[in-house]
């Protein structure tokens, strides 16, 4: 790098205040008057501070300079680049500067937000200023390539925001593929009763919704399905799934019911009742199951243990029951991918004092949902574990594993309105005694605050304190809590305690986000791309997100996300083409030796080795930028674009540039 | 006492992310250290580690995303191997090891970014300067 002339350019820098963010702590002026005195033999020949760099006037500004003082290199001090790069890049390209020549660094996020002391801020600015200007003049312009879209989408979960998008996307005239794990799509809300505020009954406005995205001829169902493996990239993913065998033929089969009726082995329905119910070895979780063909369960099945029985295929009069079925493996090519794969209930044995699993009476608001329901297990009648006794009094807990740093610091958002609705069912349903345990009602949303001064009209008694413990005594349930608002500690005895248990994130959501290169919180919800200005889109272009899977949501909230998502992917097949990464990988054939290092370390299989000519060669439209290739070879021939040796050593030798020139003034 | 000379090389999808976490939240850090953003940390050969310490660095930092989290698959798995073997070589070659930092930091993790860097920063600060080391 020494050897080579440092190239002449023409640099503008923009230093913004956006507002006092940056202006509160680094002295935005002394860093712009700086930058243009002791960098112009770097190139600088504007240096300019502005209240909002990004605003239209702050873009113009730039644009200007651009004409006007035949600026060749732009240089922006603001904010993370993952906020406001595309805006500067559209910016610079407006005014006839290719996007790749343009530099930004961060003086928000990593500097004025992070740095307690004025003047170390100033100087830290200065640094990172320094070392975009060494950066910037090295800088190529590059040119993106564009790779068709292919129209079909993929979505994952057939919870009510998975049938929503597929519904969205399959109504516009694109093909979907909806893959749901269970037998069934309708996911949690098929197994509520009534939903919050307006008591509408839950399977009344799902039910429709399932039937529309069971006969879309836009739709491609794979229930009892699960995804593989995701190769490729925005526009071109080839997805493996897996279609488990139902041991039913899909074809023949018409939904009559007769398998369930003659099954004769009985088995408890720990995944659609809850635990509350029964379901046959062979089944559909409900009713109005969507597709209507049943699975053999084959753990559960007399058959497939003990080699015999065949009752199902004795009296199906279709002649559908096929237990030689094999899983089939599907592939299938898909230009966008939805995330719609929801969440786990908290597992509220994990709170011993509470008593779940070892008192009978106390019950998780799931078990509590299927009861109420009319088609659940006890047809609707509120009773207590021995089926008969119809309860008194009924105490529902609140933050049940959430709000609690012992399980999840997370408000699950959903169990204050799930609860007020509890008590009011319970109300109806038994006319007994409800009282509610909570730290704070949280009631947002449109018409839920009304609900819960509806609730408290009900005579619902409300007792603001966490509840300590739940024992047995005087003939039934005793809940041990403090009143806060009175201050004492009070001993309710009740007959029946529903535990409004918090929404997790699923059991396997980290595989599922590395099987589809996505990333997750701590509490593992998925990350989404900007938490208010993209909250559907993820970091990996393509791949989107929607429900509860990216955190607690209620039935409208996801709703609302899956045809967001579904808008995105719209809005991606409407373009027919897409821009891909141009800072891709480039080898230089006269140093390659062909040790074929490069090769092995990729991840995408995009270098190939050509053995005629005994080099590597890197395929753009498969090369994704990572540069690991580029850390690996030995003799340094791959470069990789925007990202050079030349570029990173140039940022870095800007950086402490300035740190040893202050030290300097600071001795002297 | 000094105030050292720290390179940050940051990969763009996890540890920057974590870093700009860490800034939302407003939770402080020394600034000696300057952040250099790449596509992932697998990006980072040995070379340019020594570099950072021939162009006056006292000490560098590499965060990338954890394992299985890599945005590119495994080009962090090329982080783990290569840079555990580079500082067997520093400490050949007389260069204090610990003047290297590798660790994971995703995007969530803004207060393990802040932990990270303030006990490097400590670290290296017990440490003469690079320059006098090589005297």
């Amino acid at each position: 790098m020494k050897s080579k002339k440092k190239p002449q350019e023409r640099v503008g820098v923009y230093i913004c205040h956006c507002g006092s963010n940056i202006a509160g702590v680094v002295n935005v002026e002394d860093v712009s008057t700086w930058a243009g005195k002791e960098l112009e033999k770097e190139g600088v020949v504007v240096a300019r501070d502005y209240k909002f760099m990004c605003s239209s006037l702050g873009q113009e500004l730039i644009e200007k300079d651009i004409k006007e003082q035949g600026l060749t290199r732009v240089v922006v001090a603001a904010c993370s680049p993952h906020l406001h790069e595309p805006t500067f890049r559209n910016a610079c390209s407006r005014a006839g500067v290719n996007p790749y020549l343009f530099e930004m660094t961060n003086i928000r996020e990593q500097d004025s937000w992070v740095t307690t002391d004025k003047l170390e801020a100033t100087k830290k600015a200065k640094s990172l200023v320094s070392a975009a200007v060494g950066r910037v003049v090295y800088q190529k312009p590059l040119e993106s390539l564009f790779v068709p879209i292919d129209p079909n989408v993929l979505v994952v979960g057939g919870g009510v925001t998975g049938i929503q998008a597929a519904l969205e996307i399959a109504n516009s005239g694109q093909h979907v593929y909806l893959v749901e794990r269970e037998p069934s799509i309708g996911g949690h809300m098929a197994q509520f009763d009534k939903t919050f505020p307006t008591l509408d009954c839950s399977a009344c406005i799902l039910t429709p919704k399932m039937f529309d995205a069971g006969n879309h001829k836009n739709i491609t169902m794979l229930t009892w399905s699960e995804v593989e493996k995701v190769e490729g990239y925005i526009g071109n993913f080839t997805v493996t799934i897996r279609k488990r065998a139902r041991f039913i033929e899909e074809s023949l089969c018409t939904g009559c019911g007769v398998c369930w009726e003659k099954c004769p082995k009985k088995v408890v329905d720990d995944v659609f009742e809850a635990g509350l119910g029964y379901r046959k070895a062979v089944y559909t979780p409900f009713p109005q199951a969507v597709p209507k063909y049943p699975v053999i369960d084959h753990e559960n099945c007399t058959y497939f243990q003990k080699g015999t029985c065949k009752a199902c295929e004795k009296f199906c009069p279709t002649g559908a029951i096929k237990f030689d079925q094999q899983d089939e493996i599907l592939t299938v090519k898909v230009g966008n991918i939805i995330l719609a794969t929801g969440y786990d209930l908290f597992d509220a044995r994990k709170i011993p004092n509470y008593g779940y699993g070892r008192l009978p009476n106390v019950f998780t608001s799931l078990e509590f949902e299927r009861m109420t329901n009319a088609a659940g297990p006890t047809m609707g009648k509120v009773v207590l574990r021995d089926g008969v006794t119809q309860p008194k009094s009924v105490a529902v807990i609140h933050c049940v594993g959430s709000r609690d740093k012992n399980y999840h610091n997370y408000c699950s958002s959903i169990c204050c309105m799930q609860s007020l609705k509890f008590a009011h069912l319970v109300k109806e349903k038994t006319g007994g005694d409800v009282y509610q345990f909570y730290i704070d009602m949280r009631t947002p949303g449109k018409s839920y605050d009304e609900f819960y001064q509806k609730i408290i009209h009900e005579g619902v008694n409300m007792i603001r304190g966490k509840v300590a413990e739940i024992i047995e005594g005087e003939g039934g349930l005793i809940v041990q809590a403090e009143d806060t608002l009175v201050g004492k500690q009070r001993r309710i005895p009740v007959d029946m305690v529903i535990l409004s248990a918090g929404l997790e994130s699923r059991a396997d959501a980290k595989e599922v986000a590395q099987k589809f290169g996505i990333s997750c919180s701590a509490d593992d919800w998925f990350i989404e791309r900007h938490p208010k200005l993209d909250p559907v889109a993820t970091m990996t272009d393509g791949v989107f997100v929607a429900g509860a899977c990216q955190g607690p949501k209620d039935i409208p909230a996801s709703v609302a996300q899956g045809a967001a998502a579904a808008a995105r992917v719209l809005s991606i097949i409407g373009q027919g083409e897409i821009e891909i990464e141009a800072a891709t990988a480039m080898v230089d054939e006269i140093t390659c030796v062909g040790c074929k290092q490069c090769v092995a370390s990729c991840p995408y299989q995009a270098i190939q080795f050509l053995e005629e000519k005994g080099k590597a060669y890197v395929q753009e439209a498969l090369c994704k930028g990572c540069g690991t290739c580029v850390g690996t070879c030995l003799p340094k021939s791959i470069t990789l674009k925007h990202f050079t040796d030349e570029q990173i050593v140039a940022e870095m030798i800007g950086a402490m540039r300035v740190m040893k020139s202050f030290e300097m003034t600071e001795v002297a | 006492m000094y105030e050292p000379k720290i390179i940050g090389f940051l990969c763009n999808w996890c540890s920057y992310r974590g870093a700009d976490t860490a800034g939302m939240a407003r939770m402080k850090y020394p600034p000696n250290v300057k952040i250099i953003r790449v596509p992932c940390s697998g990006r980072i050969s040995p070379e340019l580690v020594l570099r950072s310490f021939r162009e006056g660095a006292d000490g560098v930092i590499l965060l990338g995303c954890h394992i299985g989290d890599c945005h590119y698959a495994t080009g962090n798995h090329r982080t783990a191997k290569r840079m555990p073997v580079l500082k067997k070589l520093m400490e050949y070659t007389g260069i204090e090891p610990e003047r290297l930092y590798i660790n994971w930091v995703s995007a969530a993790e803004g207060e393990k970014f802040t932990t990270v860097i303030k006990e490097f920063t400590e670290t290296i600060s017990a440490l003469p300067p690079f320059v006098e080391t090589m005297k």
